[in-house]
């Protein structure tokens, strides 16, 4: 499973979370792995451990066991600083910058490259505004954050972690709050950023035909709390699709790529 | 052209604050002409000693000390606001005032008699009670990290903060009833708020640690931008959440401690500035929110203090003033949330 390319990879990895003194884990003996130029697919359904899996690998949360490794070096022993040029981060949380420009929201993403202070020189301009053109806002450099719509606001905030110049970007349901065409847009413009620019891109998504349609891979979470990894036409031949929920009345429909009952 | 801006707000500002500071000097309750000020700060003398000593150690003073207290309980105000991601935060409305407050009123009335003048002339009285005002603030920022990694809800942290408030005053309240009258007396003249008790001894004290730790607040603007963000996004772009945040309520707790503790438990300026600041730039960028927050603030405080010596009834305290200024702005801020930008 694992090859040149990969970039990011788990190790026995066990997810879950603290509650007082036990632990509780949701998922464990991850051996998952991320490559260069693929855009990978979570999928699950609610509850299976998405979000904290995302959490754990973007260091939000401890792993309970296992380790998380970026080409080769495990990402605990790191310094906040070295893990924010590896990984950047795009999440639905609400955020309290609607009076910074779309171009001082991407600039924050040049913080873990900046001094002390955070100035940017000429060179953090340009690949800011580089950012921007590529994901698609440059026409709103200069709006107000609060001004853009949902979809323009996820383009945003995919800017600065392009901005932020990390090879591996992880999304957090990037799609969640999005309209259909801003959804489509949005995969278009992540499927780009992995094929053309070699980003390893992961992201979680409740959108299960986009997904597939879009994603190199998928990594299914199952309702038996296994993480089934592979190709969307290998994972669609296998059968797994339909380990993905708990009822038995909807099954997967190959050939509208979606759940039917 | 936000930039623009910029530059216009902050010059403007500074003018304001220029001639607020020459109307501060020129106007008080005694009259003095200005011919004769101009004679005294060129170091001629007017020829009145009295009126030499008017300018010199009590308008000069009082003239640094509003502008110091302004600028230092409003940059409190907007690291609370940026930290505790709630735009209604601020010194006095969190309690932190408050908790200053309560360490003040132990030393002042375990002191009792002893202190001569408002805080005292001699060192270590004054000492004594910046190191409890600092305590005191200490212990309600502590609680409000506790409480604010339980409660999720903005609303009900200020409530803790009101809460903590009350439940200050109330030890305050049973300390006096065990104190001697002049301790007493010493803490309800210094809970009317006063830009007039800092000597121009004891200047150097207060001027020196608001400036070092207004300092302090601009070497922590990127932290203070990434946290706009979250504090997800902030520790995925290379920032100790933890750690900066405990950063920014220690410089808060010393500004609003210090502040507390020679001018009383002002109320208002701390919450309103910062978002002066922010309508007027157009911006919740820090590194230019920082310095028009420290101008608006020591103009809004040297305001106050021209207010308060301008009565030909006698002093108005500093906090029956701040309330008139504070409280509409906050009501325009919340009536038009929606609007603004930076709730957005």
């Amino acid at each position: 499973m694992k090859n040149e390319n990969t970039i990011f990879s788990t190790h026995d990895l066990a997810v879950g979370y603290r509650n007082g003194s036990e632990q509780v884990i949701l998922l464990e003996g991850l051996n998952l792995a991320l490559e260069r130029g693929k855009l990978v697919a979570l999928l699950g359904q609610n509850g299976a451990g998405k979000s904290t899996l995302l959490r754990t690998l973007t260091c939000d949360a401890p792993a309970m066991a296992g380790q998380i490794k970026v080409d080769g070096k495990d990402i605990s022993s790191m310094s906040q600083k070295d893990r924010s040029r590896l990984i950047g981060l795009v999440s639905t949380e609400r955020i309290q910058a609607g009076a910074l420009t779309v171009t001082e929201l991407v600039g924050l993403g040049r913080q873990p490259h900046t001094g002390f202070l955070g100035r940017m020189d000429e060179d953090d301009r340009r690949i800011v505004r580089q950012a921007m053109v590529d994901a698609g806002i440059i026409g709103k450099a200069d709006s107000y954050v609060a001004s853009l719509s949902d979809g323009e606001r996820q383009k945003a905030m995919i800017a600065k972690a392009l901005a932020q110049e990390t090879p591996i970007i992880i999304l957090d349901e990037p799609t969640a709050f999005l309209d259909v065409a801003s959804r489509i847009e949005t995969m278009r413009l992540l499927q780009t950023l992995a094929h053309d620019r070699g980003k390893a891109v992961l992201l979680s998504s409740h959108d299960i035909s986009q997904s597939l349609l879009l994603a190199d891979e998928l990594w299914l979470i199952t309702t038996d709390r296994q993480v089934l990894t592979g190709t969307t036409q290998q994972l669609v031949a296998d059968g797994a699709m339909d380990s993905l929920f708990n009822n038995r009345d909807i099954h997967f429909n190959p050939n509208i790529l979606d759940y039917s009952f | 052209m936000n930039h623009c801006r910029y530059v216009i707000t902050v010059i403007a500002l500074t003018l304001v604050l220029v001639l607020l500071a020459l109307a501060c000097l020129a106007f008080g309750s005694v009259d003095i002409p200005v011919d004769r000020i101009v004679d005294i700060l060129s170091g001629k003398g007017s020829g009145n000693k009295a009126w030499d000593i008017i300018i010199l150690q009590s308008r000069i003073p009082m003239i640094a000390t509003a502008a110091l207290a302004g600028a230092a309980l409003s940059i409190s105000g907007l690291l609370l606001q940026t930290t505790f991601n709630n735009p209604l935060a601020g010194p006095s409305i969190l309690g932190v005032s408050s908790g200053a407050g309560l360490g003040v009123a132990i030393v002042i009335l375990a002191l009792g008699g002893s202190l001569g003048g408002l805080l005292g002339e001699n060192m270590g009285s004054y000492m004594a009670i910046l190191v409890g005002a600092l305590l005191g603030a200490g212990a309600v920022l502590v609680v409000l990290i506790a409480f604010s990694a339980i409660v999720r809800s903005n609303t009900m942290l200020l409530i803790i903060g009101i809460l903590v408030s009350y439940l200050t005053s109330s030890v305050v309240q049973l300390l006096n009833s065990v104190a001697t009258e002049e301790g007493v007396h010493n803490y309800v003249a210094w809970g009317f708020g006063n830009f007039s008790g800092v000597s121009v001894a004891q200047m150097p004290v207060f001027a020196g640690i608001i400036v070092l730790a207004l300092i302090a607040s601009a070497l922590m603007v990127k932290p203070l931008n990434a946290m706009l963000l979250g504090s997800r996004y902030a520790r995925n772009l290379g920032v100790n959440v933890t750690r900066s945040r405990n950063v920014l309520l220690l410089i808060t707790g010393v500004l609003t401690a210090v502040v507390t503790a020679f001018c009383g438990p002002i109320g208002f300026i701390g919450l309103a500035v910062p978002h002066i600041a922010r309508l007027s730039l157009g911006t919740s960028n820090h590194s230019r929110l920082i310095p028009a927050t420290i101008l608006a603030g020591a103009d809004i405080a040297l305001l106050c203090a021209l207010v308060s010596v301008n009565n030909p009834h006698g002093i108005i305290p500093i906090n029956a003033i701040t309330p008139i200024i504070g409280v509409p702005i906050i009501l325009y801020i919340i009536l038009n949330r929606r609007r603004i930008q930076y709730f957005n």
